[in-house]
């Protein structure tokens, strides 16, 4: 019957037995991770379209044009007159057109400098017409590597595992006390003999026991669907899941501490969550932002936290990868937790 | 004996533009083992006082004891020793009547078993049940049961039964009976006269953050002039009526109250002042469209101390 044990019991209940949130948190981030897994699944790179412009005048050179580069499996040759072609390159449905000159050589590409898939398809053709021209250059042989822990999948799972952190301390804490203070249940609380530090180590304990879960869970699934495992060690990666969702569970408490409605939690959990949602790396680098950015972006606990397990994940790091990580998330958890438990009203 | 309660002076200001005064300078003694209530309309300061003396609101001026003890000295011992109901608590809705009733008894050092303390307020058959599917007698019994937790030696109960249906409220009496019969202190805040009537000892009348009259029912009964109440309705076509002046004249009649087409007398000998009365009608040659006596309540206290009803402030 102590009272530590009941009120972590309670919140315990109070979410198990919300059939919607449960899949909220737990079944949403797995439909998330299995979507993502599937569009963005490893797949050869494809031939690139290439069009031959005919050239009414010598169609023999037009024809010995298509067939030398026809020769190459990198390249989906198509011939079509010059309206019908620049059309097709204007609407992307073409990388490059060729125009052909005499004796199977080409006259000119045209293509669009700025996408990538243009001069790639330059470059290819190119190659492919010199090395015609000079049948004697030596081929050095090819030896292709496909390196554990590069695929995008790799990179997505670390990094949904630092959004449900931030996000189940937003809404597990931050909601959670919100909606006890809207009920008066903070206020009836207050007024028993109930231990303050009772119930704030309750709330912590609760997030754990869910933390946990929702780690294992993720984990689990990303090994048996995509074959993803920990490559580092996995008691830094244990450190800084714990120390990650502690201080977002910091963040919560700060969130909750004094909103008398739940429209103020929701606004400042979206404040919070959406600016990390695009800026620390979930769904892609954080590195695609501008020079001038990072210092700002890195100091972002989940910048931190994301990449602390990618480094730890992937790159198969130890604790001398998750310093620094641990020391923003400090700094954040640990002002969070000071100034909520110095403002936080009870009713 | 130590008193339960005792308040001196106590002053509530809410800053604001202009600033609101909910208590102005009030004065309590509710004696241990008895029950108390503070009655008054919505707003009159009554759910202020009672948090100020809970200790869940400080107070801007003023001294409060409970159970011999203040606040800021002693508030641990304090909440070991008080059970609370406050207004519009809404519980967990996922967990049942004895979680809830468990987790509440953790918090105190002794009392019931959570068992014991569901069926001080008769919700056995409930006891497997979430709080949301309980009916709204139910789920305040079931704040009451929470206040009890604790044995408290004072239990404060803020309006336990405003929109409960008759019968919740008659089983929520029965259970604050039993307290009481326990020798424990019941304090309540109710706008019912009837509850406080019914279930109290005494009752404070409160009315902008005052204490307006203080006394057991009867004798605040007895302050507005007799027991006896005479509501005359007249036609309202007619409009040949008598002056409340004439009124006041008539043998044993006390006071007299004038709202629309009613007059309201309180008469100390209704046998001799209602025949005065009808004479005094014919007389004027005024049409009465009904004529009722009745005993005097405490609705009749306030309206006559104040000028108004409890209930103006409802809907």
């Amino acid at each position: 019957m102590s009272p530590l044990w009941q009120l972590t019991l309670a919140r315990l209940r109070e979410f198990y037995r919300e059939p919607a949130a449960l899949f909220w948190v737990y079944g949403f981030p797995l439909v998330l991770a299995l979507a993502l897994g599937l569009a963005f699944r490893e797949q050869p790179v494809p031939a690139a379209p290439v069009d031959v412009q005919t050239d009414p005048s010598d169609p023999a050179a037009t024809e010995k044009l298509r067939e030398v580069l026809a020769a190459d499996p990198g390249l989906k040759v198509a011939v079509h007159d010059a309206a019908t072609a620049k059309q097709r390159l204007r609407t992307s449905k073409t990388d490059l057109v060729v125009i052909p000159g005499p004796g199977g050589s080409a006259a000119e590409f045209v293509y669009d400098s700025t996408r990538t898939e243009g001069v790639l398809a330059r470059n290819a053709v190119d190659r492919v017409l010199v090395r015609a021209a000079n049948p004697s250059f030596p081929t050095p042989p090819e030896a292709t590597v496909s390196e554990p822990g590069s695929r995008y999948i790799d990179f997505l799972i670390p990094g949904l595992l630092g959004i449900n952190l931030l996000a189940g301390g937003l809404f597990g804490v931050g909601f959670a006390v919100g909606d006890l203070r809207v009920r008066k249940l903070l206020k009836r609380f207050a007024a028993t003999p109930m231990r303050r530090s009772d119930f704030l180590v309750s709330l912590m304990l609760s997030r754990l026991v869910f933390t946990l879960l929702d780690v294992l869970l993720l984990l689990g699934f990303a090994y048996l669907a995509f074959d993803i495992r920990v490559r580092g060690s996995p008691l830094a990666l244990a450190v800084l899941i714990a120390a990650g969702g502690a201080a977002f569970a910091g963040l919560g408490l700060l969130i909750g501490s004094r909103a008398k409605t739940l429209e103020t939690v929701a606004g400042l959990v979206n404040a919070l969550l959406l600016p990390m949602y695009v800026l620390s790396g979930v769904f892609f680098s954080a590195s695609r932002f501008p020079e001038e950015v990072q210092p700002f972006i890195r100091l972002l606990p989940l910048t931190a936290v994301n990449d602390g397990l990618r480094a730890v994940m992937n790159d198969g790091a130890g604790f001398e990868a998750i310093g620094y990580p641990l020391l923003v998330v400090a700094v954040w958890g640990g002002l969070s937790f000071a100034i909520a438990l110095r403002i936080f009203r009870w009713r | 004996m130590t008193p339960a309660i005792r308040v001196r002076g106590l002053v509530k200001t809410y800053p604001g533009k202009p600033p609101v005064e909910a208590v102005r300078g009030l004065d309590l003694d509710v004696a241990a083992g008895e029950c108390f209530a503070l009655l008054g309309p919505n707003g009159a300061g009554k759910t202020t006082t009672l948090e100020i003396v809970e200790g869940l609101l400080d107070p801007t001026a003023g001294e409060v004891e409970v159970l011999g003890l203040r606040w800021n000295a002693d508030a641990a011992a304090i909440r070991r020793r008080i059970g609370i109901s406050l207004q519009e608590t809404r519980l967990s809705d996922k967990l049942t009547v004895r979680e809830t009733v468990t987790l509440f008894r953790s918090f105190y050092p002794s009392g019931p078993t959570p068992a014991e303390a569901i069926a001080a307020v008769g919700l056995e058959e409930k006891a497997r049940t979430y709080t949301d599917k309980l009916s709204g007698g139910q789920r305040q019994r079931l704040a009451v049961a929470t206040a009890l937790a604790g044995d408290p030696e004072l239990l404060f109960l803020d309006e336990p039964t405003t929109g409960l249906d008759p019968q919740s409220r008659r089983q929520l009496w029965d259970v604050i009976r039993s307290v009481k019969g326990r020798g424990r202190t019941v304090v309540l805040t109710t706008h019912y006269m009837d509850e406080a009537e019914r279930l109290c000892d005494r009752v404070a009348v409160v009315d902008h953050g005052k204490v307006i009259a203080l006394g057991t029912p009867a004798e605040l009964i007895a302050r507005v002039g007799g027991e006896h109440v005479i509501d005359l309705d007249f036609d309202p076509t007619s409009t040949a009526r008598p002056a409340p002046g004439e009124f006041e004249k008539l043998p044993t009649v006390t006071s007299v109250r004038s709202e629309g087409d009613r007059v309201t007398l309180t008469a100390a000998e209704p046998h001799r002042a209602l025949p005065a009365v009808l004479d005094l009608v014919r007389a004027a040659g005024a049409m009465v469209a009904g004529l009722t006596t009745r005993t005097a309540t405490l609705e009749d206290v306030f309206v006559t101390l104040t000028g108004r009803h409890l209930r103006d402030n409802e809907a």
